[in-house]
């Protein structure tokens, strides 16, 4: 029926305009609600959700009814209206929804989806329910009806089994709890996340490993979902310490979390395991004066309020230019042992580099001289000592087609003392007439 | 200036024994650690300040070799900067490990504004893993107050740990800190072919608690004995054997 004539019948029709992504997205909402049942849930076509829930039933004291019944309950509250049903596979359940009915023998023949005119040619030959087809042997079927008839009865009977593929992999080792109240403020999360850890920490310790990152699920009675998650620097097992790297995520949510009507239920995952040992601590601990506080949990939990990639450690690289000679690496990769410089110099690379270098006006007294003055942030400097050039060529061996200005550096010291590393970017007459100068380090 | 290295100092500093301590870094010279009654202490909050308008390099020098020094047996120094936008300014590892840093002990980190690396220098603090900890601000900063001093002032005095503020482009206000000093560069001595030497800091002290400012001295860094001394300005010092004979060759050149 088109809008017109529907609102000729009903004038005051309210009418929204399509949109499929909203409604994709309600949808993936919905399925992340429903994540409270089972980790295995995928969304089916526009309108429909599939909930594996073999295994599901053990120990957490539901059966296929009262999931029925709770999952409808918890769409009601999103705004949602829907129908529940259980079958042997997710077709057989799938159909069973879509046509509102108990028995699969009961279905019609268009719950197979084979399109408009295989229903009209089986409804045509008398076939009108499943339980008429399943009765009939398979190849005669196939024959008339095309070879999408018999996969898709198995299918629908049982006989045959189809695996979804879920929404979000689920983590092989998980933990979660249920609350009989829901959680109306954050203050008690913390211990949640503490007990939950606990429980990780014996599925852990029996595998012999520890989580580099944990994700907490906290699921909200209105269906909507919070996830927390922290990474370490090496795997973790101990409770405390994962309770204090989550309470620094809690405090460093831009967004803080809105309990709402509360968390019924909160879970947590540990998607990334590593090998851990248990250690023996030594006994011998006190000899040498006491012992430091190891300094790998302050970095996660720096990590995890400001971000991982703030904290770097330096590799020497074997590289020419200056601003790459050293690699910044996460700090779990361990100290790498850097070459010892030149006994009896004095340092010839600057403590502190400018990345880009800084360009200053330089006056010379012969165009591929020395410096003699440079201006720098609008003071003048005068050129007192100076050492140079120390010849920087591009790294034309590695980029041959492209090729850069080479430079020329100098390490000079002011008539104040101040030392800085200047460099000419461009050989005078043969690669720049008017080479710019530019200011790329300070010395100590 | 260039005859006398030591430019102020009290008689009454001159005649004592310099104070042996365990919890202090000595500066080397005799002198100024009697001045500061052992030296820098190990627990403490020191600020170095470069004079306005003048590269911060030197006081950076400053505050790292100090630093280094209570990073015995593996410890860890840590340097917390703020980031300035797109650009990578930053430490320089080759130049560190030239001036005698290792760069294997430093860890960098980079945060995004003052008041995140105040909170992350207490937090670092507190924790007593690192040997020190250095804090380098650029121009005024309002985050850190006198509160925000005496915090870390606190934390380091609990935990063990050496604080280090690096103020560039700022001028000195009060704080909470055990010594305040401004540090800048002084010439150095030259190396044949007139090239610049090895660094000399000009060091005032700007304050102590519990002690006498106005000590201003000239320090020169021996990266090989690891040591500070009183730079002595006259003939170029003899050439050194060794390798990197090109180099001198081409400074008597």
């Amino acid at each position: 029926m088109a809008l017109a004539d529907a609102r000729a019948l009903v004038p005051h029709l309210p009418a929204f305009p399509h949109d499929p992504a909203g409604d994709g997205a309600m949808l993936m909402r919905a399925v992340e609600a429903c994540e409270r049942y089972t980790p295995m849930v995928a969304p089916d076509g526009e309108d429909a959700l599939v909930l594996d829930l073999t295994g599901c039933f053990e120990g957490q004291g539901w059966t296929r009814e009262t999931i029925a019944r709770d999952a409808l309950a918890h769409l009601a509250r999103m705004g949602l209206g829907g129908r529940a049903a259980h079958g042997p596979t997710p077709d057989a359940a799938l159909a069973l929804a879509r046509f509102g009915m108990d028995e699969l023998a009961d279905l019609p023949v268009a719950a197979l989806a084979l399109g408009a005119e295989a229903d009209l040619a089986l409804r045509r030959a008398g076939l009108r329910t499943i339980g008429a087809l399943a009765a009939r042997p398979r190849a005669p079927l196939a024959a008339r009806f095309g070879r999408e008839l018999p996969v898709r009865l198995a299918r629908l009977l049982g006989e045959e089994d189809r695996r979804i593929t879920p929404h979000r992999p689920a983590g092989a080792i998980r933990a979660e709890r249920r609350f009989a109240e829901p959680l109306a403020s954050v203050a008690p999360l913390l211990d949640v996340i503490e007990g939950l850890a606990q429980r990780l920490e014996s599925v852990l310790a029996r595998r012999g490993e520890g989580g580099r990152r944990f994700d907490v699920a906290l699921f909200r009675t209105d269906g909507h979902v919070a996830r927390l998650a922290v990474a370490c620097g090496r795997p973790l097992r101990d409770p405390p310490a994962i309770r204090r790297l989550f309470s620094e995520r809690l405090e460093s949510l831009s967004d803080p979390l809105d309990p709402g009507f509360g968390y019924d239920m909160a879970r947590m995952a540990v998607p990334l395991a590593e090998r851990l040992e248990n250690e023996q601590r030594d006994l011998a601990c006190g000899e040498g004066g006491e012992a430091q506080p190891d300094l790998a949990p302050l970095l996660d939990r720096l990590a995890v309020r400001f971000g991982p990639d703030r904290i770097r450690r330096f590799h020497p690289r074997d590289e020419h230019l200056p601003e790459y000679a050293a690699r910044p690496v996460p700090p779990e990769s361990g100290p790498a042992a850097w070459p010892r410089p030149e006994p009896g110099e004095p340092p010839l690379r600057p403590l502190f580099l400018y990345d880009p270098p800084r360009p200053v006006g330089v006056v010379a007294e012969v165009p591929d001289g020395p410096p003699r003055r440079f201006v720098w942030r609008g003071k003048h400097h005068r050129v007192v000592r100076h050492e140079g050039p120390e010849r920087i060529a591009y790294p034309w061996w590695k980029h041959p087609e492209g090729r850069g200005p080479t430079r020329d550096y100098y390490r000079v010291e002011d008539e104040m003392g101040q030392r800085f590393w200047l460099f000419r970017h461009g050989l005078y007459a043969s690669e720049s007439d008017h080479p710019q100068w530019y200011l790329h380090g300070l010395f100590a | 200036m260039t005859d006398s290295p030591i430019l102020r100092l009290g008689s009454r500093a001159l005649s004592a024994p310099v104070p042996k301590g365990r919890g202090v870094i000595g500066l080397d010279v005799p002198e100024v650690d009697r001045w500061l009654k052992g030296g820098l202490r190990r627990d403490g909050l020191h600020e170095f300040y470069a004079p306005s308008g003048s590269p911060p390099g030197p006081a950076m020098a400053l505050a790292l070799l100090a630093g280094m020094r209570n990073c015995g047996q593996g410890r860890s120094l840590m340097w917390l900067r703020a980031r300035g936008g797109r650009r990578k300014d930053g430490p320089h590892a080759p130049g560190l490990a030239e001036l005698g840093i290792d760069p294997a002990a430093l860890l960098l980190l980079e945060l995004a504004d003052p008041a995140d690396l105040l909170v992350a220098g207490v937090e670092s603090l507190r924790h007593g893993g690192a040997g020190a900890v250095v804090l380098e601000l650029r121009g005024r900063c309002r985050a850190l107050d006198l509160t925000a001093s005496r915090r870390l002032a606190l934390a380091a005095e609990r935990s063990g740990t050496m604080a280090l503020i690096v103020r560039g482009d700022a001028r000195p206000v009060p704080s909470a800190a055990h010594t305040r000093w401004q540090v800048s560069a002084a010439p150095s001595r030259a190396l044949p072919a007139n090239a610049p030497g090895h660094p000399v800091f000009d060091l005032q002290l700007l304050r102590q608690r519990g002690g006498a400012e106005g000590l201003h001295v000239q320090l020169e860094w021996n990266r090989e004995q690891a040591v500070f001394r009183t730079p002595i300005y006259g003939d170029p010092p003899a050439v050194p054997a060794g390798r990197a004979e090109d180099r001198r060759a081409r400074r008597a050149a």
